[in-house]
């Protein structure tokens, strides 16, 4: 690696943000809490043009969400003077929480922000302000989308490099959407995704309980339900299920390999209703033919493990492009783990910290501290 | 300070957003004004000091209380509360939680 950059891990909490340093990704410095006491739900780290933005989505129980931000890779942070994310007064609505920033491949200016309630936000300015996507707002499915277990919001945002005009998100619960013409309308684009939990139609066109959707670098797809693991080759317009070889079909996370077509990483949690590690033993499964086979990958993890890690609360690098990409996972219970050989091997560098909520990685100029 | 002043106090972990100080003095010209007409006027160069306060629709965040005169506000006419001239207002951080 290049002397001149450093890799950062983001890791937002329940109760703050820390970031992690490293040259080598073996060896970490970890600084924070920043924000202490406030939710940290929500992180982007925005390497385009050269740019080492770190992007948080922080909610104070008392003072509300907004977001924060931070030029020099995390070090020092700044909120925008006016609302950085308001609904417009005719909505009637005030925001609860930010999910998901997603900065735009096609637009480096563009960063997508979804919401709690269930709204979606784009940004023309790198992330200091947001205007609400009203063609998803005045979807008229909009009324009958239910609020998961951890609330009612989208989640997951999906760009297309290559294509600005297309875009999908996902919900909890209303499933996965699709816009063609960059966010003015919006389809529902479930078909093949199980809604067991519907007594009398387990394939509507809407409702499903998607819990977080990854594109390969191939444009596949990849989605881990509420219990489900699917991938759709069509860009999300039907979608198949990848799940026979796993130890179990529910999960909240998926990733894909940023550079090999065909590899992602599953993390499996027993049950909707025993979440957990499969056989107490916190792991990843990861599959190099998109979902056909998978394996088991644990070396390092720990067994004896009652943890889960949420949706949001794993994560790859870029890495360098002759190096493998880092795999990142956060637990419940404070801890964070690196695997610097897509995933063969992991290593605790953090631990004792709240609960993870996201965790989001990247290598950034390096920066001269006083 | 002429009495028809309105004092409005500031929690701590809130005074940096208005520059360090502790309350923020908003003169209502001798008349009764409301919460809402209280706070549009003493926020109006502290725009992050206002979303910390109140949510987009203007409306007091859940875990925050206003005092108008030692009266909870929030319990009455929120921000359509009457704020009489001269008046102490405080803005508090709820005790939330056990």
């Amino acid at each position: 690696m290049s002397g001149t950059t450093e890799y950062i891990v983001a890791i937002g909490t329940r109760k703050g943000l820390w970031i992690a340093r490293s040259d080598d990704r073996r060896t970490w410095s970890v600084e924070g809490p920043h924000f202490l006491m406030s939710e940290v739900a929500s992180l982007a780290i925005d390497t385009r043009v050269g740019r080492s933005t770190v992007l948080a989505g922080v909610k104070s129980w008392h003072w509300g969400p907004t977001v924060q931000t931070s030029d020099d890779g995390g070090r020092t942070f700044t909120e925008s003077a006016d609302r950085a994310v308001a609904f417009p007064s005719d909505t009637e609505t005030a925001l609860e929480r930010i999910w998901q920033l997603t900065p735009d491949p096609n637009d480096d200016d563009v960063v997508w922000a979804g919401v709690e309630p269930h709204a979606l936000f784009r940004s023309a300015d790198g992330g200091r302000h947001y205007d609400l996507v009203r063609g998803l707002w005045n979807h008229p499915h909009r009324p009958r989308w239910e609020p998961g277990f951890g609330g009612g919001a989208v989640h997951t945002i999906v760009p297309e490099p290559g294509h600005p005009e297309a875009l999908l998100v996902a919900m909890s619960a209303g499933g996965v959407y699709r816009s063609s013409d960059a966010g003015e309308s919006w389809s529902a684009s479930n078909p093949g995704i199980r809604a067991y939990f519907l007594p009398d139609d387990e394939y509507p066109e809407f409702g499903q309980c998607v819990h977080k959707v990854a594109r390969g670098v191939d444009g596949e797809l990849f989605a881990q339900n509420h219990k489900g693991v699917y991938r759709s080759g069509d860009s999300g317009q039907s979608w198949q299920s990848i799940a026979d070889g796993l130890p179990t079909d529910f999960g909240f996370t998926i990733l894909a390999h940023p550079r090999r077509p065909g590899v992602v990483w599953n993390v499996p949690v027993a049950d909707d209703g025993e979440r957990i590690p499969p056989d107490a033993h916190l792991q990843v499964q990861r599959s190099d033919d998109s979902g056909d086979n998978w394996r088991r990958q644990a070396q390092g993890l720990p067994t004896d493990s009652f943890t889960c890690v949420l949706r949001d609360a794993a994560c790859t690098d870029g890495g360098d492009a002759d190096e493998p990409v880092g795999l990142y996972l956060g637990t419940r219970n404070g801890d964070v783990f690196a695997s610097v050989d897509e995933g063969e091997s992991f290593a605790r560098i953090v631990t004792q910290l709240p609960d993870v909520l996201v965790v989001r990685a990247a290598q950034v100029p390096r920066r001269e501290t006083a | 300070m002429p009495t028809s002043t309105v004092r409005l106090i500031l929690p701590g972990m809130l005074r940096d957003l208005a520059g360090g100080v502790s309350e923020i003095e908003v003169d209502g010209g001798g008349q009764s004004q409301t919460v809402r007409e209280l706070l549009d006027r003493a926020f109006f160069e502290h725009r992050i000091l206002d979303g910390k306060v109140r949510d987009e629709r203007g409306e007091i965040r859940r875990h925050v209380k206003v005092f108008v005169n030692g009266e909870d506000a929030t319990r009455s006419g929120g921000v359509e509360t009457v704020v009489p001239s001269g008046a102490r207002v405080h803005i508090v951080n709820a005790v939330s939680g056990g």
